[in-house]
């Protein structure tokens, strides 16, 4: 090879790897955001309940915002939307599903969580949020949350807000993700 | 508007050198170059390449530099007058994508391709073939965008950051032909990278050490290390959207698990380089022209070289000060302000060195000089509201206002841009055989170099105020320094008609220029016969080191 063959070589090797690389950056973006909690976003599978003490010393504001996003005639209603509770106790709060539309339609709630620091020390036991709902025209659902918040919750935190926004789930994508989630809420 | 008159006294400056009888022309073995527009489309000479670049690149600058007239002339008086703000929208999206992507990269990828091969004594560039085919990519990338403006729902109106979900789920049908035509830029730029790379390594004159290489080459090697390394993310990126638009995956969509943040994540990881791959070479113009005019040789020669390095290296660990506002951890921001401002330190090695280099010389102030003096004071004042704006809980504030504006502005236009001027009638005497028209090279410098002031310096203060960013319409409060932007903005851009009546003046004629057009200049171009042939240093050139 002459030597303007291996620099070509060579550039086009790190080409093709910073290529990949962006790809790569996708799925270490999420792993990074999951180990840290960072984002808001938040480990999507059901926790055993930590059996710690509760911490009666204070009381943490929890907030529930819920949301449609576009294209899903939903409601997503919650029984309070706002509850205190102490660090490691378990709290089961109802949400309801309405389906305002004239069709069955196949949804979804995103979780997050602000401030994302909060996010490690959030256990969901049960949640909507693990799996999809299905609804028919005008029908209403009702579903708990149980979650726990650690004792080793940062003293800086005071208030956790857990917003639920609904989207739609197209009906094949919800088939490949049947296929492959397996059936949630188990006692891990 | 250019590319009419420009091309035509071309092939007149390579028969001028062979009726002149330049030693260097005596060839008869090369077969007759094909006539009229084949011959362009043909050519793989590096020479005629960097010409039709820096051609492309001016018209892209005038069609950029009416989309953003239309933007000053709709902001002109609060209210909306002229334009819907749907076109609005586009107007400023275009604007950034045909400055950066066909204005001023393609300007700086033409100054390469005909000063690197003469400054490392080349008789071309490596991949000539490969040359011609970079550059016709940019001609059909930029044609299909522009198309986009004529499409059903327009052309792209997301910014030229183009943040998903704005471009993906809300963008118009339109956005998979901007996508594709992102893509034949990147790879444009990508060939021409890879292109320099190879012929700066290896087709350096015998006895030229890295060390010995003008910074004008320096700065483009870095520059285009810096291609290799984030043009492919910018592709990687594109696809992402691409593939979020047509094949329903969920990259960047939250309904899917995707995350809009982290498109913002990889642009910026892209996105910072690519702001110092238009700042790069500039430095390298600057470091040519200001020892010549000041009679000195660079100072700090060695310093430079590193400050640029550093510089690049830099560049890939700032992105998220583009997202200060996201909702990120104190660490990350904290991390990204120091290391924002930690590129402060080896800009301001560069500055230091410029005016070391202007210290004591005896200086005369021709149209290049003019334009590198104005880079050196106004992209310092950039960087001193680029250093504000890295200030992260300042940032809070700043963010999306016309500050930023005013900000990249100052960095790119006085900065970026005035090297490309200052280049033009640095190397004109090389290209064409005559000196530029330095009177009204000087009418254009004054007003350009108001207009642009004009233009800037009031974003300031209508951002500081509070003046968000892409929006048509304004409060009453910020009316005088947006009618003071205005007026500038239609003076520089009307000031930039005389560059184009001085580039086309002296390729017609005017002074004769010697070999050493500027009595200061060192490098090996000026050894060669002005105008330079179409062929040089098809033997190797004596390269005697000079002690910086």
């Amino acid at each position: 090879m002459t030597p303007v063959q291996t620099t070509v070589s060579r550039t086009v090797l790190a080409l093709i790897g910073m290529f990949a690389f962006a790809f790569a950056l996708v799925p270490l973006y999420d792993v990074f955001c999951q180990v840290t909690g960072l984002n808001g976003k938040v480990d999507n599978t059901a926790k055993a309940i930590l059996s710690e003490e509760v911490d009666a010393s204070r009381y943490i504001n929890v907030q529930f915002v819920t949301r449609s996003g576009s294209g899903l005639p939903w409601r997503l209603d919650v029984e309070n939307r706002q509850v205190q509770v102490h660090p490691g106790q378990a709290t089961e709060v109802d949400f309801t599903f309405s389906n305002l539309g004239g069709k069955t339609i196949t949804g979804r709630a995103i979780p997050s969580v602000s401030p994302s620091e909060a996010s490690p020390y959030l256990r969901k036991v049960q949640c909507f949020c693990f799996e999809e709902q299905r609804l028919e025209a005008g029908e209403r659902v009702t579903m708990p949350l149980v979650f726990q918040l650690t004792r080793d919750l940062p003293a800086n935190v005071h208030t956790v807000t857990l917003v639920y926004t609904l989207y739609p789930v197209a009906d094949e994508q919800s088939q490949r993700q049947a296929a492959r989630t397996p059936v949630s809420g188990g006692e891990a | 508007m250019a590319l009419n008159q420009l091309p035509k006294p071309t092939p007149q400056h390579s028969t001028a050198t062979a009726a002149g009888g330049v030693a260097e022309e005596t060839h008869d073995h090369h077969d007759q170059p094909p006539r009229g527009a084949l011959r362009w489309l043909l050519t793989t000479n590096h020479k005629e390449i960097g010409s039709m670049y820096l051609i492309f690149s001016l018209t892209m600058f005038f069609i950029g530099g009416i989309f953003a007239l239309v933007v000053r002339a709709e902001l002109f008086q609060p209210g909306l007058q002229l334009v819907q703000p749907e076109f609005f929208n586009q107007m400023t999206t275009m604007h950034g994508l045909i400055m950066v992507f066909g204005a001023v990269m393609p300007a700086f990828v033409g100054l390469a391709n005909w000063m690197v091969p003469l400054q490392v004594g080349a008789p071309d560039m490596a991949l000539p073939r490969l040359n011609n085919f970079s550059f016709w990519l940019l001609p059909v990338a930029f044609t299909l965008l522009l198309s986009t403006l004529l499409m059903p729902g327009g052309g792209p109106n997301f910014g030229w950051t183009f943040y998903a979900p704005l471009s993906t789920t809300y963008g118009p049908p339109s956005t998979t032909f901007f996508i594709l035509s992102l893509h034949i830029a990147g790879i444009s730029s990508i060939l021409g990278a890879i292109n320099i790379i190879a012929t700066i390594l290896n087709m350096r004159a015998p006895g030229m050490r890295m060390m010995d290489m003008p910074l004008f080459v320096w700065t483009w090697l870095i520059t285009a290390f810096l291609l290799i390394a984030v043009m492919p993310v910018l592709a990687g990126v594109i696809t992402m959207m691409l593939m979020d638009i047509n094949f329903g995956t969920s990259f960047f969509t939250a309904a899917g698990g995707g995350d809009p943040v982290l498109f913002q994540h990889l642009f910026w990881f892209f996105g910072h380089p690519e702001v110092y791959i238009m700042i790069l070479p500039a430095f390298g113009i600057v470091s040519a022209i200001i020892p010549t005019f000041a009679r000195k040789p660079l100072f700090g020669y060695a310093s430079m070289v590193y400050a640029t390095a550093s510089i690049a290296i830099l560049s890939f660990l700032v992105w998220a000060h583009h997202m200060f506002v996201v909702g990120m951890p104190l660490v990350a921001e904290l991390f990204f302000m120091y290391t924002t401002m930690l590129i402060a330190i080896p800009t301001g090695v560069k500055v230091f060195n410029w005016i070391a280099t202007l210290f004591r010389g005896s200086i005369t102030f021709e149209t290049p000089m003019l334009f590198a003096l104005a880079f050196v004071v106004l992209f310092t004042i950039g960087g001193f509201s680029g250093l504000m704006l890295a200030i992260s809980p300042a940032d809070f504030q700043y963010h999306d206002t016309y500050f930023v504006v005013a900000h990249f502005h100052y960095v790119l236009v006085p900065g970026a841009v005035f090297s490309i001027m200052a280049a033009v009638y640095y190397w004109l005497p090389k290209w064409t055989g005559h000196y530029a028209d330095e009177r009204l090279g000087q009418w254009h410098f004054w007003t350009s170099v108001i207009g642009v002031n004009l233009t800037f310096f009031p974003m300031h203060f209508s951002g500081l105020a509070g003046m968000p960013r892409r929006i048509p319409d304004y409060s009453l409060q910020f009316a005088d320094f947006n009618m003071v932007s205005s007026l500038g903005a239609f003076m520089f851009g009307a000031s930039q008609l005389i560059f184009v009546w001085v580039i086309i003046k002296c390729v017609r004629g005017g002074v004769k220029a010697p070999a050493q057009a500027w009595e200061g200049a060192g490098d090996l171009e000026w050894t060669v016969p002005s105008p330079a042939p179409l062929h040089t240093f098809e033997t190797p050139p004596e390269f005697k080191p000079t002690s910086h």
